[in-house]
């Protein structure tokens, strides 16, 4: 079936190389109007040359930025591939961004072209540009749509379809038939490949400029490392604008030969899964909890018969699944009881999941709880860790199969060489470190040494096993005014490893104890509520129930039981918690697009709330801004109470070691 | 570098001739009289949004355009044909498709199959062949279900194309329906009350909707709607019903204006109202 992996050393070079090797084999897929719809490496191969001849007939140059804003589409990977064909860096951007965010990233990168998805997107980009015309700033010249719905009133010479675009660059291919094969000649590994800008927890966005090295040769250690071929199926849901989505669906996809399938909507990702069933797939962990949340919602709404065979056999899959996976010994009754559940149980979960066919499953980005970790191990699949970041290409470190744990995040990967600082942080140097942030060089300067050695900015340690554990970011680890350590992140973890607690924000920097802030999860929650019969009408009803609050405390006490456990943590127990009446959201900069918790952010917007924390009150008032999807900005008005969290005062002689 | 300064602006919208037109119709249901001597005109492409006070006749107008009422006088001449006795289904294959102010969907059938009656008086296929469900009949439903996936993605409801329709919040219930309307492929859309009951973000979507439809198809749109907001955003012309009487007729602007309009809404003391 393989015919084993592409040469080159850009893109453009592996794509003719696996039109060559693969012509026939479906490279890309697109379900649209119910069918999957399909594209062979051949058929990619001339998409990829009418774009990049009607992008270099349109004007753009060697050097140019490209803007690409808009859902995983075939023509969207395709654009990247076109453009750095001619030379030009693609700069896909994050597509549910509002104006004013999306402003910035075009403007920092100087983009001159847009391909974007539909009318949404054009607005966007005509909203940002109007003010621009008038005060003569550089804009965008033109802009590239692929869906033409609602667009027919738009007459501005600026705008063109993309099949337009690639009617003009067939034109202009079939009138410079040498074009195309030189201008991929011209490219090698050491050109920028793409910037991609981080949402960054603190600051302004910051552009990641990768060469087509770092992702080339980073993607092609971690396919010889997990055998990837063109056999492997995978679907392109994740951001475009994220690394990762680079790294799996073009630099793997390209190495390899893979197909990837595009989802036909964002509302329908599960669907296309489950239909795709793919064999190497990815997600940050809060969606393999999403799935796990959903499927235990399910069971309890299943016949008493199927809920008391799913409790038996996930029961003995806890214990002897991932023992089996990792080809360890297993007593043979236990392995005749697995196999029956694999008949069962496990086969058919797995199957409705789409996820019969995983071969191999990465997580990364946050802790994953160890629950939930487990759940789809002792299922039989082999879900790993990694660790990784843009400035790194993602592979850093990742779990060697048959050497999986729940609470690291694996060996260096290929080619990765990692050290831990006196300080506790996190550093390594690779195939996929950064060439540089654009145009700011002195934020390169403070994360990269002249001989690439890149400062994650991560405190972690190794184990005793050689595998890398992160405990939290370097600057948020502090201290309780007692001298107790005290990682917000590690406290913040353990809670939302509760699947009622969706986010959870930690306080105790140079203060007397630890405080939180808890986010409850809607769906869980309400699940819960409506069994005990407690009605609700908004999450912010659900999140002022006293009893939800009850619930709350006893989660919070578990965690602070488990932190007594361990000496140089047992003092940073949670003492007082409020549960928040509204969700975090990344509109009103609470969170990154990536959906991480800016504490920083959250602290100052409530610090009413966080004063009202150490003061003793059993309730605080707060008025908040809320900015809804659209942009237009409201208040809301809460009186939120405060409640106290049981902690274990009597630790039990606890060895903790720190290797390093 | 195009000198262009201005934000997308739509194009002015030319409108046809009268693709329906109603004169002096009138309609009693015993004693009551619902309409009373109703003249009015909807141009093609043009949306026209019927409103007026609760049991204004407003529905009751719908249904004498579809041929579900029969008015006992005046006529109705549809595409340059008058009438004065159309069947609904007349209606129907003549390109007159309509949504209900209370949803008549299929409960128990999935968004997909629902969305297919739409296409049932474009079938030609007689039983037999539907029935052995081979040849001529497959190419024919295949034919149907491509323009249905298209009507699915103009809606964006793919991820509810197998969902039993019964199971679906109000909302998406109500953009189904609008679906079953367009797999019609009608010239003429009526529309009774397709905000009703919906939230504020459900009834932008269904408001693009409906300008959508307007615009990528050149469908006339015969609405009716009680969110004033709505009907003056979206129609180019407004008839303004009140006891079955036709008060006002002109652009959303106009009509705004018109005392009758405002009595109407606001509630002078009718005689009717005086008499009781």
């Amino acid at each position: 079936m393989s015919s084993g992996l592409s040469e080159g050393d850009s893109f453009p070079k592996l794509l003719i190389s696996n039109a060559a090797l693969r012509a026939a084999r479906p490279a890309m897929r697109e379900k649209e109007f119910g069918i999957w719809q399909r594209w062979t490496w051949a058929e990619v191969l001339d998409e990829v040359r009418s774009l990049a001849c009607g992008l270099a007939a349109a004007g753009l140059k060697r050097g140019d930025k490209l803007a690409i804003i808009g859902d995983n589409r075939p023509q969207f990977y395709w654009s990247m591939v076109a453009a750095q064909v001619i030379g030009a860096v693609p700069v896909p951007m994050y597509q549910d961004s509002i104006a004013e965010e999306l402003a910035y990233v075009l403007a920092h990168s100087e983009a001159r072209f847009a391909i974007v998805e539909d009318q949404e997107q054009v607005d966007k980009l005509f909203e940002i540009r109007r003010p621009q015309e008038k005060t003569g700033e550089a804009y965008i010249e033109k802009i590239f749509y692929k869906d033409s719905r609602g667009m027919r009133s738009y007459k501005q010479d600026s705008l063109l379809s993309i099949a337009d675009l690639q009617a003009a660059g067939r034109a202009y291919d079939a009138e410079n038939p040498e074009f195309f094969a030189t201008e991929i000649a011209k490219g090698n590994g050491g050109d920028i490949a793409i910037i991609l800008y981080t949402s960054g927890t603190t600051g302004k966005p910051k552009g990641v400029m990768l060469s087509f090295d770092n992702i080339i040769i980073t993607a092609r250690n971690s396919v010889e490392q997990d055998g990837l071929s063109d056999a492997d199926d995978v679907v392109a849901y994740l951001p475009m604008a994220w690394v990762g989505d680079n790294v799996f669906s073009l630099g793997q996809c390209y190495v390899a030969g893979f197909c990837v399938s595009c989802p036909e909507s964002t509302a329908t990702v599960m669907l296309d899964i489950r239909e795709i069933g793919p064999t190497y797939f990815f997600a940050p962990p809060r969606i393999f909890e999403n799935i796990l949340t959903q499927v235990m919602i399910r069971m309890e709404d299943a016949s008493a018969i199927k809920r008391r065979m799913f409790k038996f056999f996930m029961g003995l899959a806890r214990r002897v699944g991932p023992a089996i996976l990792d080809g360890r010994p297993v007593a043979f009754l236990d392995r005749l009881g697995y196999a029956a559940g694999r008949v069962l149980v496990y086969g058919p979960l797995m199957n409705t999941l789409g996820f019969s066919r995983i071969r191999l499953a990465y997580t990364a980005g946050e802790a994953i709880g160890p629950d939930i970790f487990d759940f789809y191990r002792s299922l039989g699949m082999n879900l790993k860790q990694l660790y990784g970041m843009t400035e790194g290409a993602v592979f850093v470190t990742t779990q060697p199969d048959g050497e999986v744990k729940a609470d690291t995040v694996g060996k260096p990967s290929p080619g990765v060489d990692i050290r831990i600082a006196d300080s506790g942080e996190v550093i390594f140097r690779g195939p996929g470190v950064f060439r540089e942030y654009y145009k700011n060089p002195q934020a390169t300067a403070e994360v990269k040494t002249a001989d690439g050695w890149y400062s994650t900015g991560d405190a972690g340690f190794f184990d005793d096993d050689g595998h890398l554990k992160i405990i939290d970011r370097a600057a948020d680890v502090g201290r309780l005014n007692d001298g107790t350590l005290y990682a917000p992140k590690y406290l913040e973890n353990k809670l939302k490893f509760f699947p009622h607690i969706q986010e959870a924000v930690a306080f105790g920097d140079r203060r007397d104890e630890a405080v939180v802030f808890i986010n409850i999860d809607l769906e869980a929650v309400g699940s819960w509520a409506e069994r005990l019969g407690i009605t609700y009408g908004s999450y912010r009803e659900l999140a002022a129930e006293p009893r939800v609050y009850d619930l709350i405390a006893d989660e919070i006490a578990e965690v602070n039981r488990d932190l007594a456990n361990d000496a140089q943590l047992a003092g940073s127990q949670i003492h007082r918690f409020l549960i928040l009446h509204k969700e975090l959201d990344a509109d009103d900069g609470e969170m990154t697009r990536t959906r991480k918790v800016r504490r920083g952010f959250v602290a100052d917007k409530y610090a009413v709330l966080v004063e009202a924390l150490y003061s003793g009150a059993d309730h605080a008032e707060i008025e908040t801004e809320v900015t809804y999807e659209d942009g237009r900005k409201g208040a809301m008005k809460a009186d939120l109470m405060i409640a106290r969290a049981a902690t274990t005062t009597a630790p039990a002689p606890a060895t903790m070691k720190i290797a390093s | 570098m195009t000198a262009l300064a201005e934000a997308p602006t739509p194009l002015a919208k030319s409108f046809g001739g009268p693709i329906l037109t109603v004169e002096n119709v009138t309609l009693a249901f015993g004693g009551i009289t619902a309409l009373a001597d109703v003249s009015f005109e909807i141009r093609e492409h043009e949306i026209c949004a019927i409103i007026g006070p609760n049991g204004a006749g407003k529905s009751s107008m719908l249904n004498v355009i579809n041929g579900f009422y029969n008015p006992q006088s005046g006529s109705i001449t549809y595409k340059g044909v008058t009438r004065t006795r159309m069947r609904p289904h007349q209606a129907a294959s003549q390109g007159i498709a309509r949504t209900f102010q209370n949803i008549a969907l299929f409960r128990g059938m999935t968004t997909l199959d629902n969305i297919m009656t739409g296409r049932l008086l474009k079938m030609r296929r007689g039983l037999f062949w539907q029935a052995i469900h081979w040849g001529p009949a497959r190419a024919e439903e295949l034919e149907h279900r491509e323009f249905v996936e298209h009507v699915i993605d103009f809606l964006e409801i793919q991820s509810i194309r197998k969902t039993p329709v019964g199971t679906l919040p109000y909302g998406l219930q109500k953009r189904v329906e609008l679906g079953r309307a367009l797999a019609a492929e009608p010239d003429l859309l009526l529309l009774d009350e397709p905000m009703a009951g919906m939230n504020v973000e459900e009834k932008e979507d269904m408001c693009r909707f409906i300008l959508d439809v307007n615009e990528e198809f050149g469908t006339t749109i015969a609405l009716i709607e009680h969110d004033m907001g709505v009907v003056m955003d979206i129609s180019d012309r407004v008839v303004v019903l009140d006891y079955g009487r036709k008060i006002a007729d002109g652009t959303p602007a106009e009509v705004r204006g018109d005392q009758a309009v405002i009595d109407a809404y606001l509630g002078v003391v009718h005689e009717t109202e005086s008499t009781s």
